[in-house]
């Protein structure tokens, strides 16, 4: 069945509460009203109240909840509303999540899945366009994990519901609906450590996750007119991050370009930089380029278009690696 | 046994549902004033359902209708000064305007455009906020400075009935009460939050007795009386310039359109529940107060709906007309001055 990103968000959900009796889910209006994006649709119906639960607009609470659930033995997986709203919730994700069982030295764990939606694009209200990747990558415990397509959405969401540690699942809103690609529903999950090599180039490795494979692959489109064959890789798992792929494929190009919505001072692409830098350096035959947000907070929807990364600055980046000598 | 603490929560209301005079109004509110409060009300309706068609027509964005809630609004603008500080959250878009936020600046926030905040008029209020409850601290910090300088002046904040489960309300109210702060917490109980109704969000049976935990005074009042909310908010005020302290005042309404124009209420209540709520409309109910009382005539209805409409299509042409933000404001104002490194973005922005 061809479905969409949200779409398949909702399936991989029905289907992990289908094989396993522990996972439910619990967020604000993810009950009767399926979520504001839907994501949860039809799900209260098919699996009543005990395991599709309302929550009081806390989101402290719905991840500190969480946590004791997971604690002792059930699979919650939480919605955070827009991820601009998990702010209230850090303390509990990082103090908590990421610690029990670290703090427990492995007795208690915290097998749990926060689902949000982040990122910008869509002309939403103030604080409903956060990127928190690198915030939650630097936090010790905590996977964090992003589809770009429906396939993946459903196939790293099940491994995610299935992982034994806490799991932050950032589902990228511009692609909730961008388009439609058949999923089967058969239950199988995607590794959560791996990279996924969209597009296979020879002249410049473009890394990305999330909403921005939009503009990437236009960038590359572009690329390729003018003759220049670019790799394009979505990171996915953004911690623990898969560098190997990310190596072996500068490796080959010689010049990379990291690209993400997240502003781009101390965002996660300056962490895929560095560890270039650090053990790549050989390969490079350009500098790192990076492309982000401006080091501002997220702009009313009026100026969303010139904060996010566009093809045109993503292209501006290429040229210079590529230009480089 | 013996009982160490009990509680009870008064509820004011002056007109009932019909208009009529559950007790006598308060001798100080005037026919004039009543009169001032019923075309305020009206406005706050015309803009709204001005602001829908206009995100429907994709000239703003995504907008919380205030529609049912008129009295709310109204009733706090009325009873507020004016060197008092207003921190709201996102439905209380007619007390903003009434206190002087003009027209313009509304529909460029709403519009998606940054300078909607620049508040010529009241420069002192909190834009409004949407993260739920946050600004509820704030509301304690601006207290408690204008008591140590000396200013006679409250600050208020409102929130709705979800954002009351959030524990920046509960730590505000707390702080509040310890430090005496001259804060009013304007609870709208709208009766749902989104999708979620009022029992799903509390067992506790009012909002006003959140207030006893923290140790500070509290009520409810009809909020679709615009008298009594007048009143109530008037009274706490007056209680708190005495250096009575905090309070809590939950003003009982009902949400009568979609949570906002992305949201599709008709998912998650029923049809039934919403044509009874609308026999507590607050517009009616005081017209047809004034009314009986002949200090409202149809010709004055329809002259007030003329002026109205009049007035705010002007404001609507006047904002359709400003020009694009430039997009370098994106980062003008992070900083007093703006840091070297934000001075090159700011640059390369102002190129786009
Ligand atoms: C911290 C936070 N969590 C979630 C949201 C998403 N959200 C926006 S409005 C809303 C419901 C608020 O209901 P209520 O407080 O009753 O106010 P009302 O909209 O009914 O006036 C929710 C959950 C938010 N804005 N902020
Ligand atoms: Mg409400």
């Amino acid at each position: 069945m061809s479905v969409t990103l949200v779409q398949a968000v909702t399936m991989a959900l029905a289907r992990a509460m289908e094989q396993d009796d522990r996972v439910l889910l619990l967020g604000q209006d993810i009950g009767v009203n399926g979520g504001v994006f839907r994501a949860t649709d039809g799900l209260f119906k098919k699996f009543g109240d005990r395991r599709v639960l309302d929550t009081p607009i806390s989101e402290s609470a719905i991840i500190g909840s969480s946590i004791g659930m997971a604690a002792q033995g059930l699979r919650p997986v939480a919605e955070i509303q827009f991820m601009g709203f998990l702010y209230a919730g850090l303390d509990q994700l990082l103090s908590h999540a990421g610690r029990l069982r670290s703090r427990t030295r492995g007795r208690l764990s915290c097998p749990m899945v926060i689902r949000t939606p982040f990122g910008g694009g869509i002309r939403a209200p103030e604080h409903h366009a956060d990127s928190l990747e690198s915030i939650l990558a630097h936090s010790p415990g905590i996977r964090v994990v992003i589809p770009s397509s429906p396939s993946r959405a459903y196939g790293l969401l099940l491994s995610a519901i299935q992982d034994p540690d806490p799991v932050v699942f950032m589902e990228p809103i511009r692609l909730y609906r961008g388009s439609k690609e058949p999923v089967n529903d058969d239950g199988g999950g995607l590794p959560l450590d791996t990279c996924f090599v969209l597009r296979e180039g020879r002249d410049v490795t473009l890394v990305t996750w999330g909403n921005c494979v939009i503009e990437v692959s236009e960038a590359a489109d572009q690329l390729e007119e003018e003759g220049i064959s670019a790799e394009i890789i979505d990171v996915a798992s953004i911690s623990r991050l898969d560098m190997d792929t990310i190596f072996g494929s500068v490796e080959r190009t010689g010049r990379c370009v990291i690209v993400h919505e997240a502003a781009l001072t101390a965002g996660f692409g300056a962490e895929i930089a560095a560890r270039l830098a650090d053990e790549g350096l050989l390969s490079l035959r350009a500098p790192v380029k990076r492309v982000g947000g401006f080091d501002t907070a997220y702009p009313l929807y009026r100026l969303e278009n010139h904060y996010l990364p566009t093809t045109h600055r993503i292209l501006e980046a290429c040229r210079a690696v590529l230009d480089f000598e | 046994m013996k009982t160490v603490a009990s509680f009870k929560i008064q509820y004011t209301q002056f007109l009932d549902q019909e208009g009529k005079e559950v007790q006598p109004l308060p001798a100080e509110i005037t026919d004039t004033q009543l009169a001032e409060y019923y075309r305020d009300m009206v406005f706050c309706r015309v803009f709204d359902k001005k602001a829908v068609a206009l995100q429907r027509t994709g000239r703003i964005s995504t907008y919380a209708p205030l529609i049912g809630q008129e009295a709310v609004d109204v009733g706090i603008a009325h009873a507020m000064k004016r060197d008092d500080v207003f921190l709201p959250y996102y439905r209380n878009t007619g007390t903003q305007i009434l206190r002087g936020v003009s027209l313009i600046e509304t529909l460029l926030y709403f519009g998606g455009d940054e300078r909607g905040t620049a508040f010529k008029e009241t420069r002192q209020d909190f834009p409004t906020q949407i993260n739920l409850s946050t600004q509820t601290p704030h509301a304690v910090g601006v207290a408690m400075a204008m008591k140590l300088q000396g200013e006679p002046h409250v600050a208020v904040t409102t929130v709705g009935d979800g954002a009351c489960s959030k524990g920046d309300f509960y730590e505000a109210m707390n702080l509040a009460g310890v430090w005496g702060a001259p804060v009013l917490f304007v609870a709208m109980n709208n009766q749902w939050a989104i999708s979620v109704p009022y029992e799903s969000q509390t067992a506790a049976k009012t909002l006003a007795q959140k207030a006893i935990a923290a140790g500070i005074g509290s009520e409810q009042v009809d909020g679709n009386d615009v008298v009594a909310v007048y009143d109530g908010v008037g009274r706490a005020l007056a209680l708190i310039r005495e250096g009575k302290g905090p309070y809590l005042i939950e003003l009982k309404t009902y949400r009568l359109g979609d949570h906002t124009t992305a949201d599709n209420a008709s998912r998650y209540r029923s049809d039934k529940e919403v044509s009874e709520a609308w026999k507590r409309d607050p517009i009616a109910r005081l017209r047809t107060y004034l009314s009986a009382r002949s200090l409202w005539t149809k010709d004055q209805e329809e002259k007030l709906l003329t002026e109205m409409n009049q007035r705010i299509e002007a404001a609507v042409e006047q904002y359709l007309a400003i020009e694009a933000p430039r997009a370098a404001g994106m980062v003008e104002h992070l900083f007093a001055e703006l840091p070297p490194d934000l001075e090159a973005q700011r640059k390369i922005l102002d190129g786009m």
